[in-house]
């Protein structure tokens, strides 16, 4: 086994394992931290395929933006003390058919994509962040642009519903 | 330096792991140093001695009787804590802190990884500071170490905006997201340091990334997550022997890593401020590690010198101060630029 494959086994397990928890787990605040070892170890992945970018985007939004929000809704909904909090099974019918029709989706989309193979380049300082930079600027300046409006308003608008007008007495 | 290790040991996975420890010994021995030097300076600023007596020669073994203390104490879980998680998290906490040093270049000779978008990893791998720093709050079960930790995730993502605009800054004329190269694009004299540059924009940056960098490293004005006469101790209050020590390190490690990101992005990091003279990689060691702890130093005199800010007003200096300066930094280097 390369030290390429010992990285990928690691970085597959700790995600797979973090997520199994993330699942299974009895105890929602247990569930929302170990959803930092799965995205950590989506990240490492990332950083395997040689997406730099995309690796260390992933960690800035999903550890630091996502994952923190979590974190605050749970936390700030329960007591700190006596923590009872239950995950339980429910609907078992319509959710297994919701996840059957997803993932008939996601394999279908696997199976048909014409699947490019570029001879992965062991060149590590070769970055894909100028690339996406340029092609973010020319060929997908639209939906860039548009992408960017629909966060500020989503962001005007969180704004304007948890903020309320105090009136001076 | 790592195709030497590589070629002396033939092994790359011995190489770089040796690698990834290099940081860790200027870490350790700095920290020790770092608050010796926290007590001095508040002492003589309040026109006190601090430690005199452990060691002699004004009480320079004080840390060293500390952390053997602290190695010695025993380790104490509350018992209505969550166990796991509390043993967790101050691993958490100080991988995210070590994990910047990883793309920051001590010398014109080493870096851990040389990679391309080197500053955005050190922005985006704190990250994971916020949420071992959740975790400790929460898993305490203590009224004190949750409001400690919720303030300080809240001050963290909030002035993590600023910083990263005042950044983008000095990324807009580098054009590069690489520390190595940031660094030798200012190589030469001091005036050709990044901070000079296009005056007043870049001072202006270097201004607002530093203050909220003062909020990230919850030092004070900012420091309301530990502000003793609320919270006791903040998130950290239900820790004691090693896990304490250990939230201590990173802490003092997130304080240089900010440090060394202002010295490196905006004061040229290795370079000698002379040209060549005193130049070249063991030099750019010595020049590098003065820049950190001069910041480092500036950090300690306002700690001791400014009150604490409330938490309206932390917010307001993130949101309406720091952020449309930033953008206006922004602005103005890239009008410049064109121009």
């Amino acid at each position: 086994m390369t030290l390429y494959e010992a990285i990928f086994y690691f970085f597959a397990i700790i995600t797979l394992v973090s997520a199994g928890i993330v699942v299974f787990s009895k105890n929602v605040i247990h569930s929302a931290f170990s959803l930092l070892f799965t995205f950590f170890g989506v990240t490492g992945i990332y950083v395997l395929l040689n997406a730099d970018f995309i690796a260390v985007t992933q960690l800035l939004i999903y550890v630091g933006g996502i994952l923190v929000l979590l974190l605050f809704g749970v936390m700030l909904t329960n007591k700190v003390i006596d923590v009872e909090l239950k995950t339980g099974t429910l609907q078992t019918v319509p959710a297994s058919i919701i996840v059957a029709s997803i993932a008939g989706v996601l394999c279908g989309v696997f199976y048909i994509t014409d699947w490019k193979i570029i001879p992965a380049s062991m060149d590590a300082t070769k970055s894909t962040t100028a690339g996406l930079g340029e092609m973010f600027m020319t060929t997908y300046l639209l939906p860039f642009e548009v992408a960017s409006v629909v966060l500020l308003v989503a962001l005007v608008g969180a704004a304007m519903i948890a903020r309320k007008e105090r009136t001076v007495e | 330096m790592d195709e030497i290790l590589i070629n002396f040991l033939g092994n790359d996975i011995i190489a770089y792991t040796l690698m990834a420890f290099v940081p860790l010994v200027w870490i350790v021995p700095y920290a020790l140093f770092a608050v010796y030097l926290e007590r001095k300076v508040s002492a003589h600023m309040q026109d006190r001695l601090g430690p005199m007596y452990t060691g002699g020669w004004h009480g320079w073994a004080q840390t060293i009787a500390d952390i053997l203390k602290l190695i010695q104490k025993e380790d104490i879980v509350p018992s209505s804590a969550d166990k796991k998680l509390h043993l967790l998290s101050p691993y958490v906490v100080f991988i995210g802190s070590y994990a910047a040093f990883a793309t920051i270049p001590f010398s014109s000779a080493y870096i851990g990884s040389n990679i391309n978008i080197g500053l955005f990893y050190v922005i985006a791998v704190s990250s994971l500071v916020v949420a071992g720093l959740l975790m400790a709050g929460w898993s305490s079960n203590n009224k004190w170490s949750l409001f400690g930790a919720m303030r300080s995730a809240a001050q963290i993502v909030s002035y993590e905006i600023p910083s990263s605009l005042a950044l983008i800054a000095v990324v807009m004329i580098a054009g590069s997201l690489n520390l190595q190269e940031i660094n030798q694009m200012q190589s030469g004299w001091f005036w050709n340091w990044y901070v000079f540059k296009y005056p007043p924009f870049v001072f202006l940056a270097f201004v607002i990334y530093f203050v909220a960098s003062l909020a990230e490293t919850n030092r004070t004005p900012f420091d309301m997550p530990e502000a003793e006469s609320e919270l006791v101790a903040g998130y950290h209050t239900e820790y004691s022997g090693m896990k304490f020590a250990l939230f201590f390190l990173a802490e003092y490690a997130n304080m240089f890593a900010v440090s060394a990101i202002a010295a490196t992005v905006f004061f040229g990091g290795w370079n000698s401020p002379f040209g060549e003279f005193l130049g070249g990689p063991l030099w750019g060691v010595f020049w590098f590690l003065s820049k950190g702890m001069f910041f480092i130093f500036i950090q300690m005199w306002l700690r001791w010198t400014l009150p604490r800010l409330r938490v309206d007003q932390l917010m307001y200096v993130s949101w309406k101060v720091l952020t449309p300066w930033a953008f206006v930094c922004i602005v103005g280097v890239g009008l410049w630029t064109l121009l």
